[in-house]
């Protein structure tokens, strides 16, 4: 009895605290950011933010006056037209890659890898002359297309991982009960690898909400993703810290809660290429 | 000499034909996906490089003169080249070790048992999730000189005498930016490192128990060996991503004040946003990505002999 009171006294000590005290630096921030967005702009200056008296003032005024429905929306546009491009075009290539042998197999499959880590300020300055050649700029096109260049390499590279661990005994099954190859992708694969599917997508999605640069380089005046509209309210209510803040927790809002939810499912897909290799 | 029986022509059709299939197929499944990363990934970096070698300022789009190495030679003249690279070297040099480190401590408190342990692994990937635009928000308000709690708690406790404007100060404003990036980055090393943790099998430390081995040798022979593959992947993709990542910079301070923030990627991006130059703007680009390129060969190749 003595001795599991005093183990668990050390765990607390070596394990719990420190914890606790990362957590508090993680979350710390964030919190004080909520906490600050709950409190009237008028006492955050003379008394500073408390969790007694908090108000809603500041999100009213944020929908009624910043206009930031209409930002969500564009931000929603891009982010789904995003997961739509990146979800169709990588699927069936990952499938490729995942059960076939072919030629330059190792070359494509790695360039995917590469893409990913070529540095956006190569790819935003072609991108701009390219779109403005196009007529595109200022569309949400411009930015699904964009958002697109770190979706497809990305996704092609989460879904063959998760095709890999789908056994290849079951593509033939399907393939001696008569299905085509085609028809055993569509009809057995593919319904085996949704929850990758799903887990991908809401990755796709959040990173394509939570874009900044490509956003304001292609975007601007009439698509104007919540990133930007945020970015802007920094220049124009530069000390109502009260407003800014609600609009960076609503911002945020639904890439964090997403990735909440998926996390689990995200994190295992995510590390499982770098344990093995 | 035997005959070999020939098969008709009705019979060699079908079987060609479905081995045609079976080649073209692999193919035909891959081409969407390689040729629209052709034309909006490779199509643009090419014309990067060649944007590089010419004069081209937006206001004047018809001029767009071919001027070979010139903006090549002018990087090597250019003080705010070097003061930006001084920048992302130090950047790198301090961003990824500290991500790296409270990432390892995080992994390994999150591989001990605790009863909170679920809510806390799924607290601690918060930072990862935020965009950068509110992680900028959000410290430039604790950062803030007049009201920023950072200053607050600071003069409370005794540490400061007078409050400090952080992102004003050019002797502040780089590392201020560094803890924000190494606050956003950790719970990746976090989280991949204990992947690598829970992948070491448990039997390892119950033999080393068993032989007497303290805990602090333990990890020098067991843990450490264990996640290095890990480690190693998530060092490169991190000192890519942080290399790479501008847009806290760019929120926060702009690169300033003066030149005190500035990095190379954000100096190109810079160069062509606000001087509207995309010559010289790809030029600097062209130059930042293939330095980056022979730090990460060299990493890979060093890595490469420490394993074998």
């Amino acid at each position: 009895m003595a001795l599991g009171r005093k183990s668990t006294l050390r765990r607390i000590l070596t394990v719990d605290l420190p914890m606790a005290l990362i957590l508090v630096f993680t979350l710390g921030p964030y919190l004080w950011m909520a906490l600050t967005s709950l409190t009237a702009e008028d006492k955050l200056f003379t008394r500073g933010p408390s969790v007694f008296d908090l108000v809603w003032e500041n999100y009213a005024r944020l929908f009624a006056n910043v206009g930031f429905a209409r930002n969500m929306l564009d931000s929603l546009i891009v982010a789904s037209g995003t997961v739509i491009v990146g979800l169709t075009l990588s699927v069936t290539a990952a499938y490729s890659f995942s059960r076939f042998d072919f030629r330059f197999k190792r070359v494509l499959l790695l360039q995917f890898l590469l893409i990913n880590m070529f540095p956006l300020v190569l790819l935003i300055l072609p991108l701009f002359v390219l779109m403005r050649q196009l007529g595109l700029l200022d569309t949400h096109l411009a930015l699904i297309i964009a958002n697109s260049t770190i979706a497809i390499p990305f996704s092609v590279w989460m879904m063959t991982s998760y095709i890999n661990g789908i056994p290849k005994s079951l593509d033939e099954a399907a393939m001696t009960d008569g299905c085509s190859r085609l028809s055993a992708m569509v009809r057995v694969i593919l319904p085996l690898c949704a929850p990758g599917i799903i887990a991908t997508g809401i990755y796709i999605f959040i990173t394509a909400w939570n874009e900044y640069l490509y956003a304001l380089t292609l975007g601007g005046q009439n698509v104007r993703p919540i990133t930007v509209a945020v970015q802007t309210m920094i220049g124009e209510y530069q000390v109502q810290w009260g407003l800014l803040t609600a609009g960076g927790i609503v911002g945020a809002m639904p890439a964090t809660l997403l990735f909440l939810i998926v996390q689990r499912r995200l994190v295992g897909g995510l590390t499982q290429g770098a344990v093995k290799g | 000499m035997t005959s070999v029986p020939v098969p008709d022509r009705d019979e060699i059709a079908p079987a060609r034909r479905a081995r045609l299939w079976r080649q073209v197929l692999p193919l035909a499944l891959l081409s969407p996906a390689v040729l629209v990363t052709l034309a909006i990934v490779f199509f643009p970096m090419v014309q990067t490089a060649w944007m590089s070698l010419h004069d081209y300022v937006l206001f004047r789009p018809k001029k767009f003169d071919w001027v070979g190495l010139k903006h090549y030679s002018a990087i090597l003249q250019d003080e705010v080249f070097w003061i930006s690279l001084r920048h992302t070297v130090l950047w790198i040099a301090i961003t990824v070790p500290a991500q790296a480190l409270l990432g390892l401590a995080t992994a390994l408190l999150l591989n001990q048992k605790f009863p909170w342990r679920p809510v806390a692994r799924a607290l601690i990937i918060i930072p990862w999730a935020l965009p950068s635009v509110v992680i900028a928000l959000m410290w430039a308000w604790i950062y803030d000189s007049n009201y920023g709690v950072l200053n607050d708690l600071l003069l409370r406790v005794g540490i400061l005498e007078q409050s400090i404007p952080w992102l004003a100060n050019p002797d502040t404003a780089l590392y201020a930016i560094i803890l924000t990036l190494t606050w956003q980055g950790f719970p990746f090393f976090a989280v991949m490192i204990l992947a690598g943790l829970q992948s070491i099998p448990r039997s390892y430390y119950e033999a080393a128990s068993l032989d007497g081995a303290s805990s602090l040798r333990q990890f020098w022979h067991i843990t450490l060996p264990g996640i290095s593959g890990v480690l190693f992947t998530a060092i490169l993709l991190r000192t890519i991503w942080v290399a790479n990542s501008m847009d806290v910079i760019f929120v926060m301070t702009g690169g300033g004040p003066g030149y005190a923030t500035y990095t190379l990627p954000l100096y190109a991006f810079l160069e062509a946003r606000t001087n509207l130059d995309f010559g010289y703007g790809s030029a600097l680009a062209m130059t930042f990505t293939l330095l980056l390129l022979g730090i990460v060969i060299l990493y890979l190749k060093r890595s490469a002999k420490a394993v074998h």
